[in-house]
């Protein structure tokens, strides 16, 4: 009985722990964390039984109150967004079990309002990954985007500009997407996203859809940080706490993407989108630019947070990149790109959380080898993580890359392949650069800073959930053939 | 071809708008500027919205007995309606959170100039 109603309950836990959160709070402030782990545990054991209830039964309609489509609202729990929900709920779990003491550091006081909107911002997510209407879809987006505002405010000093300019080019972006739904309700008289499919192949080349996915594209676009529109994704990150970035940097972007995967291979298909204008080339070709532009700008910074963000804006290009090739391999590849870079990111942003909370700062121009005496879990976990960004065998980020490169090769586009092989040399030129730091001796300096280093890890609370997502990603990498016969199942066409 | 301008006018409005939102986003140096100018944006969808519900010689949807329901070309569309209700709550929202980061902006650096606030952040 409750598989019929589990795409509700996902987003109905979260909706009770945001509103239990401030009546325990208003009690109890420490009580907060807690609860909130509490509430994203449950929703993570929900996906993961949800996913497994998906590979045997297949997928879930889930209509609210009874009223069926297209005159009711639907839940569509399938392979898509059950892979999707999944992943986004097992790391917002592990990134809340982290936030305790970094909570308590950064923000002390505020725990109570902080985490009711890290809820309202999952509930957010979760929703519009698994509602079936486009309307719907517009209200979770600004649920998610709101919460995720004031999340990025919460920081440092220059956070709530850094928050403002989000919220201006964010807003603007929705608002697109909105004008697109309205745009494709004229010509179809439908908002639900599986009675629009059927409807769309009639209106072949049709001006009105080819407007309306341009207007989509660009307005989720500026959500997923997809290249130029990515102005408002390093700031955010890097000035706003580090457990926001923890949350956010791993999770908001790969929704963004979910809705493009969505839109451009569920809702239009990928004929109707190049109907009129090679449009999946050109957002790969976006994707393509973001990809390089982001491991240079990378390569550029010294604050570690800002790094980790502009390598966002490149892993993102991957993912789009996978969507764009519109074959089996890229797809998965670009789904199980999502997976590792979820885990990747929030795994190296818990770590630089970790070095903020011991050390002050994640300046890496003052990393020195005593933090391989100071930190060896910690480093040792950002080692994995880092090489597996890379994409070096047999860690998870080889195996995504690897389909990526299949999927390009399948369609012979070696402008694709060159990327993926020139930002994989890059992104071991800016994580190198870390390791080096670490786990060399600097001649310069005499070795005793190092040998009188004590060890100085932090508590469990965060060893354990970097140290988890770290041993996940060699995990994945070596079951990825598992992973990848589940994903070429997903995929539409 | 003026018939195509005059006809449309609702839409030609709503375009305008559209336009006029977006330079306050992007041209405007002062922060409660651009806020005004994301706030006309948002509108402006929400017009281009309730102009698609209109028809000729349609009434409102209020249940009329002199008018069976199953003619639903008397009645206007209602959903567009109901739909930017939702999106009105959420610019509302949206603008509550903007002043707030703005309230928080100025505390820190005195200014909403962005000139002078880029200078202040470096």
């Amino acid at each position: 009985m409750i598989e019929s109603h589990l795409p509700a309950y996902i987003a109905l836990t979260f909706v009770l722990f945001s509103v239990l959160i401030p009546v325990f709070g208003l009690w109890r402030s420490e009580l907060s964390q807690p609860i909130a782990v509490l509430g994203s545990g449950i929703a993570a054991a929900f996906s993961i039984y949800g996913f497994i209830n998906y590979l045997s039964e297949g997928s879930i309609r889930y209509f609210f109150g009874g009223w069926e489509p297209p005159i009711g609202i639907e839940f569509v729990y399938d392979g898509l967004s059950g892979f999707f929900v999944l992943v986004i709920n097992v790391v917002a779990f592990f990134v809340l079990i982290h936030s305790h003491h970094i909570a308590k550091r950064e923000f002390p006081g505020k725990e109570m309002p902080y985490y009711a909107l890290a809820m309202l911002m999952m509930l957010g997510f979760n929703g519009m990954i698994l509602t079936g209407d486009l309307f719907n879809l517009y209200v979770f987006l600004e649920i998610a985007s709101l919460s995720g505002y004031a999340l990025i405010a919460i920081g440092e000093k220059q956070a709530p500009y850094a928050a403002f300019r989000y919220l201006i080019i964010g807003t603007a972006g929705g608002t697109l997407y909105l004008l697109g739904v309205g745009f494709l309700y004229t010509v179809t008289g439908t908002l639900n996203i599986i009675d629009m499919t059927a409807m769309l192949p009639m209106l072949y080349e049709s001006n009105a859809v080819f407007a309306a996915l341009i207007l989509m594209i660009v307005g989720i676009g500026v959500k997923a940080a997809l290249f130029p529109m990515h102005g408002w994704l390093p700031d955010s990150y890097t000035y706003s706490s580090s457990t926001s970035a923890a949350l956010i940097a791993p999770i908001g972007t790969k929704v963004a993407a979910y809705i493009l995967f969505r839109i451009i291979l569920w809702l239009f298909g990928i004929e109707i989108t190049d109907a009129i204008a090679p449009l999946s080339y050109i957002v790969g070709v976006l994707a393509c630019i973001g990809i390089l532009y982001g491991s240079i700008m990378a390569i550029a910074q010294t604050e570690m947070k800002r790094m980790l963000a502009y390598s966002s804006v490149s892993q993102i290009g991957y993912i789009i990149m996978g969507l764009s090739l519109a074959n089996p391999w890229g797809f998965a590849g670009a789904l199980l790109h999502v997976l590792n870079h979820a885990i990747m990111k929030a795994c190296l942003f818990m770590i630089s959380g970790q070095l903020r909370y011991k050390e002050g700062h994640s300046d890496i121009s003052r990393f020195d080898d005593s933090f391989r005496k100071k930190y060896p879990w910690t480093m040792a976990s950002f080692t994995i993580a880092a090489i597996s960004m890379i994409g070096l065998p047999p860690l998870a980020g080889f195996f995504s890359k690897w389909y990526l490169v299949l999927g390009t090769i399948d369609n012979s586009n070696w402008l694709f392949l060159g990327v993926i092989l020139v930002s994989s040399l890059l992104n071991a030129v800016y994580f190198f650069r870390v390791l080096e730091k670490v786990y060399m001796m600097n001649p310069d300096k005499g070795q005793k800073e190092a040998s009188d280093a004590k060890r100085n890890e932090p508590s469990a609370s965060m060893l354990w959930p970097t140290g988890i997502l770290a041993l996940s990603l060699i995990v994945i990498g070596f079951a990825n053939a598992v992973i990848v016969g589940i994903l070429l199942n997903i995929f539409p066409l | 071809m003026i018939d195509f301008f005059l006809g449309h006018y609702a839409y030609w409005f709503t375009i305008l708008l559209l336009c006029i939102g977006l330079y306050g986003i992007l041209f405007k140096k002062n922060l409660i500027k651009k806020t005004i100018g994301l706030a006309i944006l948002q509108i402006s969808v929400v017009l281009y919205f309730v102009s698609i519900a209109s028809k000729w010689d349609a009434t409102v949807t209020v249940l009329n007995p002199d008018i069976p329901v199953d003619q639903v070309a008397n009645y206007l569309n209602p959903l567009p309606h109901t739909l930017m209700l939702t999106a009105i709550v959420v610019g509302v929202a949206t603008l509550g959170v903007a002043f707030t980061l703005l309230i928080a902006i100025y505390n820190r650096y005195e200014t909403l100039d962005e000139e002078e606030l880029i200078e202040k952040l470096q």
